[in-house]
């Protein structure tokens, strides 16, 4: 960088001049990158256009029925309900699990063996299909000890389904993608910081708990944004797990246990059900819920563009002063 | 640590009050080594869970499990209705285990080529403009829910897809399997939309990291840019492309909901002899047939089945997760992190 750098002119190196491999070359980078842009505006307009078309404000706010007729057959407030209920409960379980896992990787990871066992743990879950989470949740809450998680039968068969082991499950989801984003958090901190932090007489736990924690807020925030995303697109373990029953329905007797351990649906499962791939053939309301769908997991992911826009510049401002 | 609050009188209450003190390194580090040793015991006990449900199926079937025994839709309802007080066991999944490895490996292999054009178009070609598209466009693509994409497939590509074939060519297989718009090379399509963002983020990132001065050096010496980005980056990149395919294989492996929508709901193995009519027929991957068969898992025998079948699927994934960091060390010598 010692001498100045040419001043560029427009018109670089003029194509023409190019073998003809390479401008074949070219002209498909071209192809594949306007196809993706091509892909992505189709799904979207197409979605928009068809929930548009289908969605009205009232089936936001109605229960649905079981109904065969289109024009009875109510609204998507229960599938709305459970997709809010199952992710939020889904994150709220995996993030003190995997900020306590990624600290403990990070800030301690000892014995290395055990550190190292972990690591692997945690990526395999994040390598795990959903369906083989999905019934592997079945076998587990099946057993009679943890009966009281879900609906137990008069013969004492235990049903295994329900809001709660559903969202177990889902955690395991958003798990790996906290723990990840926690420890890239983690690993960016420079190391003067915490012996700043050590300087002063910190301990370690209080250098964690008052130093490193609030430093790896935004990346908490962005794995957790992830992982809802994936908790709200997620199928397998709804159509399995949670009973995909239409309508929420709590156990009677227990006002909020009876709604943890009761069955419901989300969004992606009335989707599924409701394309001919299900029972029901009624696509005007799969399109309706999957436009509402989308719309959820797109402003989770803005959301994280945001957090991640935002501050991976301050931060490291913030650090490098 | 041993000193209670003034303010605490009972035992539980002074147990809460010493949970507000501060920590301790020594207390810190147990627990949270504790909650980790947790959440590990439960991933080991997911896997021991799997195999230990699924050793009745393996057992029986012996290596015939991934076998071709017979009709696997026929061997299904057999096992769903033995019709006898024995339950039967015999498996082959052969048919299953084709539409997988056709479904992913095509997908896999037509995404990876795409997805590095992809990259390098987004890295190194597109006007500034595109290129402010293309990062939020690549992050929506790997967003939308799998449903989403198996409603698309099967509400609007699938009957279009059905059009195009000819009355003549259904009527040819027709006492064997019906030809709709619902096959494996459709939902080989579908999954190589959903995998390609993966791979195209993964394999830009890499082709960002590459050192300038290679790229400059390479540039300097009079190559043009498509030669610089095809002999220096991608190659040093290459194990990125690697890392990528394989985290794409371990995504198209367990995509089970947007398959179970659009491959065509049968088991079949579909056939290259066949000529063209092989890229219309149906298949049904290994985790669709789970989805498939859901209502069947309070029967013992047929959750023995589906849990063989998940266990290959767990299995794969570990395999492809340690394939993925195998492949990724080589970039680590050039101090690229991915």
């Amino acid at each position: 960088m010692a001498a100045a750098a040419p001043k560029r002119t427009g018109a670089v190196e003029s194509y023409s001049t190019w073998r003809w491999t390479d401008r074949l070359a070219l002209a498909l980078c071209w192809a594949c990158g306007i196809a993706l842009c091509v892909a992505a505006a189709s799904i979207l307009l197409y979605m928009g256009f068809r929930g548009l078309q289908y969605l009205r404000p009232e089936l936001l706010f109605e229960r649905p029925t079981g109904a065969v007729d289109q024009t009875k057959s109510g609204g998507i407030l229960d599938p709305i309900l459970g997709t809010l209920m199952l992710t939020v409960l889904g994150t709220a379980i995996a993030i003190p699990l995997a900020v306590c896992v990624a600290i403990w990787l990070v800030e301690y990871g000892r014995p290395a063996g055990l550190a190292r066992a972990v690591e692997s743990g945690v990526e395999i879950v994040a390598g795990t299909p959903s369906i083989v989470l999905a019934i592997f949740g079945l076998i587990i809450f099946q057993q009679p000890w943890l009966g009281w998680l879900s609906f137990t039968a008069e013969g004492g068969g235990v049903f295994g389904r329900s809001l709660i082991n559903a969202s177990i499950m889902m955690s395991f989801i958003a798990l790996p993608l906290v723990v990840g984003a926690t420890r890239e958090g983690l690993n960016a901190i420079p190391g003067h910081v915490r012996e700043a932090s050590y300087a002063l007489g910190k301990t370690k736990a209080a250098t964690i708990r008052r130093v490193l924690l609030p430093a790896v807020r935004p990346s908490i925030a962005t794995g957790t944004a992830l992982g809802m995303g994936r908790i709200a697109g997620d199928t397998a373990i709804v159509i399995i797990l949670l009973g995909n029953t239409l309508l929420i329905e709590p156990q009677e007797g227990m006002p909020v246990l009876g709604l943890l351990t009761g069955t419901g649906s989300t969004l992606t499962s009335y989707v599924y059900e409701n394309s001919p791939a299900g029972e029901g053939g009624a696509y005007e309301k799969a399109y309706a819920a999957a436009f509402v769908l989308l719309l959820v997991v797109l402003v989770l992911n803005f959301a994280v563009a945001r957090v991640v826009g935002g501050s991976s510049t301050s931060r490291s401002n913030l650090w490098n002063r | 640590m041993a000193t209670s609050a003034p303010t605490a009188t009972g035992r539980p209450l002074a147990a809460l009050a010493r949970l507000r003190e501060p920590w301790t390194d020594r207390r810190a580090e147990l627990v949270l080594g504790a909650v980790s040793c947790f959440v590990l015991a439960l991933i080991v006990g997911m896997v021991v869970f799997v195999f230990s449900k699924a050793w009745p199926s393996f057992s029986h079937n012996g290596l015939g499990w991934f076998g071709d025994t017979g009709n696997v839709n026929q061997q299904m309802d057999r096992i769903q209705q033995p019709g006898t007080a024995e339950p039967v066991y015999d498996f082959g999944a052969f048919d299953l285990i084709w539409g997988t490895v056709l479904t992913t490996g095509v997908a896999v292999l037509f995404g990876a080529a795409f997805s590095t054009l992809a990259a390098i178009f987004m890295v190194e070609f597109a006007p500034e403009s595109l290129r402010r598209i293309l990062t939020p466009t690549v992050s929506l693509l790997a967003a939308v829910p799998s449903v989403i994409y198996g409603l698309i497939g099967i509400l609007v590509l699938a009957p279009f897809v059905g059009d195009l074939i000819s009355q003549d060519r259904k009527e040819s297989v027709a006492g064997v399997i019906s030809l709709t718009g619902e096959n494996w090379l459709l939902a080989t399509f579908i999954l190589a939309v959903m995998i390609i963002p993966i791979m195209t983020a993964i394999i830009a990132q890499a082709l960002r990291q590459v050192p300038r001065g290679w790229t400059e050096g390479a540039a300097a010496l009079g190559v043009n840019r498509w030669r610089v980005m095809w002999t220096i980056s991608v190659r040093t990149a290459r194990p990125a492309i690697v890392a990528g395919a394989v985290l794409a294989t371990g995504r198209a492996l367990g995509e089970a909901i947007m398959l179970a929508m659009v491959s065509g709901g049968t088991a079949f193995a579909p056939n290259p002899v066949d000529g063209l009519t092989f890229f219309l027929e149906p298949t049904r991957p290994l985790a669709a047939t789970i989805v498939f068969y859901r209502e069947g898992l309070a029967n013992p025998a047929m959750a023995s089945t589906l849990y063989g079948i998940a266990a290959v699927l767990l299995v794969s994934a570990m395999a492809l997760s340690i394939g993925a960091y195998v492949v990724k060390q080589p970039m680590k010598k050039y101090g690229i992190r991915t």
